[in-house]
């Protein structure tokens, strides 16, 4: 069966620096001197710790648990001994500190009881908030928690479950080690978001980069009990970004501001489906994850990791290499980020450590003036103007830049890849969507304070009037009681003075409402 | 670097630049066989013109000299405008063409990447305007010429402005062919008879039309290579062959044909290379096509209509005007925004 393959616009072929790391099989990384585990290791709400600083805690427990309703749990993994519960460096671009859970590992590596899933006899909504349990999150990069893209939605809406095998960034392989080796567990992974979505096709797309990926996901593909199709798809960064595959397998586009799910289609990475699997039948929580470690190193692999296991120890697993190390990313080179240091633990969303030495990432030249050539809208696969974005964020023209539409931008760096300026783009617009969001919270800032002022000065206008009325009522009731004749001059001139006093309320009522309305 | 991505390409505007000006070799080539040394010379010394007039414009800016000149872009401008005007003007004349092309069209807006005209074209105008003279004094064809002068007598007259004693102008220059065409139709011939004069060749003129089909190899190189995309020469060459082929069905008598109108003048030059500058042309895809078209047309017009002989220059200058309202109206749609349906 062939599938009609569609093509998306743009895109480059950074040189490819796969193999390297696939001359192994995946490796079990050695037991880390110390564990620290972040309590934020997802996109939404930090888990919240559930351990005090001395416990014993057992491989796979729960050591902070979900909360807020975008957040998943984390778990120890390891058993041993938690000596704080406190803030440590995480990895992320600034070296920023969050708050970590750390564990003295006993070197027994005793797990809780797992007990398998019974998902077929589970009420979807428990066995949703089991995966949240488990800690199962996204392993593509964006960590997104699962169980919430796990729901089929009403009325349903989810027929196609797609499965990312595409792995375009350079140098990583932790996805096509994966799937050369567990092809598999990750199929029965995809039977169990199959049977929780309701989705009728499932789909894996792969470059052909990866050729032993491809022939090792058919075999399992033959052998499993639903329809599965391993589409193989041309090899183009950034072809595994979420919406150029779903634009490759399905010609259809996920809407600006959009998700996949408003075409149907529900996208996972092919680790997150390992992860559950693993989860569901097996009862292991989200402990380990495969990263690949590569670069100027002695011998780059891929390995099984504890999360939680320092980079640096990570690292020294794969040997030193001749050359001096320039830094380290975590990721790949093209959406990798810096990190400022390597005391940093693995998380769930490292995928790849990158070791650079100035041989393999020289400095790039100077940048020199954007010759508005176009080889950066001819690279992006978003259909940008990149050449545009860049004019209007470097003389702050946000308003252009969004119209633009400078937030379709998916950073993937196709533009800053190809600009024979050597114009760091990318960063330019960055910039300009913090700065939008810095505006457009102080706008929402600003338009709240006014509308607490209109509603006071309102409320000021309406109890004034109200008063006015109040006190004009009285003064009408109490002359009408004591003078029984209409003749008498002063009750008319009593009556006047009330009639007019009215006049004045609803002259000053009137007015406290333009007031109150030109603000 | 600050962030992502962390590889280039292995690229640059220097490499861009010198693959344009390869691109020019092969025609360059073929110019000195059909009309002597002469172009040489003017190439050389608007090159110098340019670098040195680019050394202190930068400098004057406050910016280091050194990757501006090694950009290439001054070099390129220099020798698309000594391809432009005549080989054998004096050096002057190529001066003032460099000096109105570098700092004025490109430094007074700003440098390399902001000036809204083509910095060439800004040079011929000028020139064209303000020394007509000296603008009509094309090399003849070697094959046509009484003469030839060697690089020495041609180093002699460009620089001095003396020929060799008993020879004349005449001898050595001639009218192009467009120019030809337009003094003739005015005198009231045809086309036929006018195209059976000695300085036409096959389709263009004699030498001229072998230089355009190599500025034809020279482009589709370019567009090989990826340093420049189709739309811009595709419509700008059709659109002039599409115009010139109504008037000339009209009247054969009076207008060319499409293919003397592409094979002579700067049409092929234009086309490749000149309405190709990515700065001050149009961007989008779309707009490129109009961009091109324009050229185009306007080209035609001015070369049949107007009062120039050729109407490359113009026809740039003036679509270069029109760009930023095509690139605002020609946007292409962005991921999302198609109304793709589930």
């Amino acid at each position: 069966m062939s599938h009609r393959i569609h093509s998306f616009h743009g895109g480059v072929h950074p040189e490819e620096n796969k193999q390297v790391s696939t001359q192994h099989p995946i490796a079990i990384a050695s037991m880390p001197s110390h564990v620290i585990v972040p309590v934020r290791q997802h996109i939404g709400q930090p888990a919240k710790p559930c351990v005090n600083v001395g416990d014993r805690v057992l491989k796979g427990q729960i050591i902070a648990e979900a909360d807020g309703y975008i957040s998943v749990a984390a778990h120890a993994s390891t058993s041993g001994t938690v000596t704080a519960v406190a803030p440590h460096p995480i990895p992320h671009p600034s070296g920023l500190s969050d708050i970590c859970i750390h564990i003295a590992p006993d070197g027994q590596d005793q797990w809780i009881e797992r007990k398998p899933i019974d998902y077929r006899n589970l009420n979807a909504s428990a066995l949703r908030n089991r995966l949240r349990d488990m800690g199962i999150a996204g392993l593509g990069g964006a960590v997104f928690p699962t169980f919430i893209k796990l729901n089929p939605g009403v009325p349903q809406k989810v027929q196609t479950l797609l499965l990312n095998g595409g792995e375009c960034e350079p140098w990583i392989t932790c996805d096509d080690m994966t799937m050369r080796e567990r092809a598999e567990e990750i199929l029965q992974g995809a039977a169990i978001m199959r049977f929780m979505l309701r989705a009728e096709t499932v789909l894996v797309g792969i470059e052909d980069n990866k050729p032993q990926a491809i022939a090792a996901m058919q075999r399992a593909a033959a052998r499993c009990d639903f329809p599965v199709e391993i589409i193989t798809i041309p090899t183009l960064y950034p072809g595994g970004g979420a919406k150029q595959m779903i634009k490759t397998l399905t010609g259809k586009e996920v809407p600006s501001g959009g998700r996949s799910t408003d075409v149907g289609v529900a996208t996972f990475n092919v680790g997150t489906a390992l992860a559950i699997h693993r989860a569901v039948n097996h009862g292991e929580p989200l402990i380990s994850r495969i990263v690949t470690v590569t670069g100027n190193v002695a011998q780059a692999q891929n390995f099984e990791v504890l999360i939680g296991t320092p980079i640096q120890e990570l690292v020294a697993l794969s040997g030193n290499s001749a050359d001096p190390v320039s830094g380290y990313l975590m990721g790949g080179p093209m959406m990798g980020i810096e990190l400022a240091q390597i005391d940093v633990p693995v998380v769930k969303a490292t995928n790849c450590i990158l070791v650079k030495s100035a041989k393999l990432f020289p400095p790039p030249p100077p940048a020199m003036p954007c010759i508005r050539c176009t080889r950066c809208a001819d690279a992006c696969p978003a259909d940008l103007q990149p050449q545009e974005l860049f004019w209007f964020a470097r003389s702050k023209d946000f308003d252009r830049a969004q119209k633009y539409q400078l937030f379709d931008c998916i950073e993937c760096g196709c533009c800053s890849y190809v600009c024979p300026s050597h114009i760091p783009l990318v960063q330019y617009y960055r910039y300009a969507k913090s700065e939008i969001s810095a505006r457009e919270k102080e706008q929402q800032a600003a338009d709240h304070a006014r509308d607490r002022h209109e509603t006071r000065l309102a409320r000021i206008g309406r109890e004034k009037q109200e008063r006015a009325e109040k006190l004009a009522q009285k003064a009408a009731l109490k002359p009408a009681a004591d003078s029984a004749t209409d003749d008498d001059p002063a009750a008319a001139a009593k009556k006047a003075a009330i009639q007019a006093a009215i006049e004045r309320a609803k002259a000053a009522k009137a007015e406290s409402d333009t007031a109150a309305s030109t603000e | 670097m600050l962030s992502s991505p962390y590889i280039n390409e292995k690229t640059s505007v220097s490499i861009i630049m010198l693959k344009v000006m390869l691109a020019l070799v092969p025609a360059i080539a073929a110019y000195v066989w059909y009309f002597g040394p002469a172009i040489l010379i003017s190439i050389t010394i608007a090159s110098v013109t340019a670098l040195a007039l680019e050394t202190i414009a930068v400098k004057m800016r406050g910016l280091p000299a050194k990757p501006f000149l090694m950009d290439g872009s001054a070099l390129v401008t220099a020798w698309l405008l000594a391809l432009s005007i005549p080989s054998i003007a004096p050096w002057w004349l190529v001066v003032v063409g460099t000096f109105f092309a570098i700092v004025v069209a490109k430094h007074l807006y700003g440098g390399l990447g902001n000036n809204l005209f083509n910095p060439a074209m800004v040079g011929y105008a000028v020139l064209i305007i303000s020394f007509p003279v000296q603008m009509t004094h094309w090399a003849a064809p070697y094959s046509l010429a009484g003469e030839h002068l060697g690089l020495m007598n041609t180093f002699q007259y460009i620089l001095g402005g003396t020929l060799p004693d008993g020879w004349k102008l005449d001898a050595i220059s001639t009218a192009t062919p467009l120019d030809t065409l337009r003094t003739q139709l005015q005198l009231h011939r045809s086309v036929d008879q006018i195209s059976q004069m000695p300085i036409f060749g096959s389709i263009g003129g004699q030498g001229g039309e072998i230089v355009a089909l190599l500025f034809l190899v020279g482009g589709i190189y370019l567009w090989l290579t990826r340093i420049i995309t189709w739309h811009i020469p595709v419509a700008f060459l059709g659109a002039l062959a599409l115009i010139a082929g109504i008037f000339h069905l009209v009247n054969p008598q009076h207008y060319a044909t499409p293919w003397f109108h592409l094979a002579t003048g700067g049409a092929m030059l234009g086309a490749f290379f000149i309405a190709t500058d990515p700065v001050s042309g149009a961007t989008t895809p779309k707009g490129k096509l109009i961009f091109g078209a324009g050229i185009g047309l306007l080209t035609y017009l001015i070369r049949a209509l107007g009062g120039y002989p050729d109407g490359i220059a113009f026809a740039v200058l003036l679509m270069n005007i029109t760009v930023p309202l095509i690139d605002a109206y020609t946007q292409p749609p962005v991921y999302g925004h198609k109304g793709s349906k589930p």
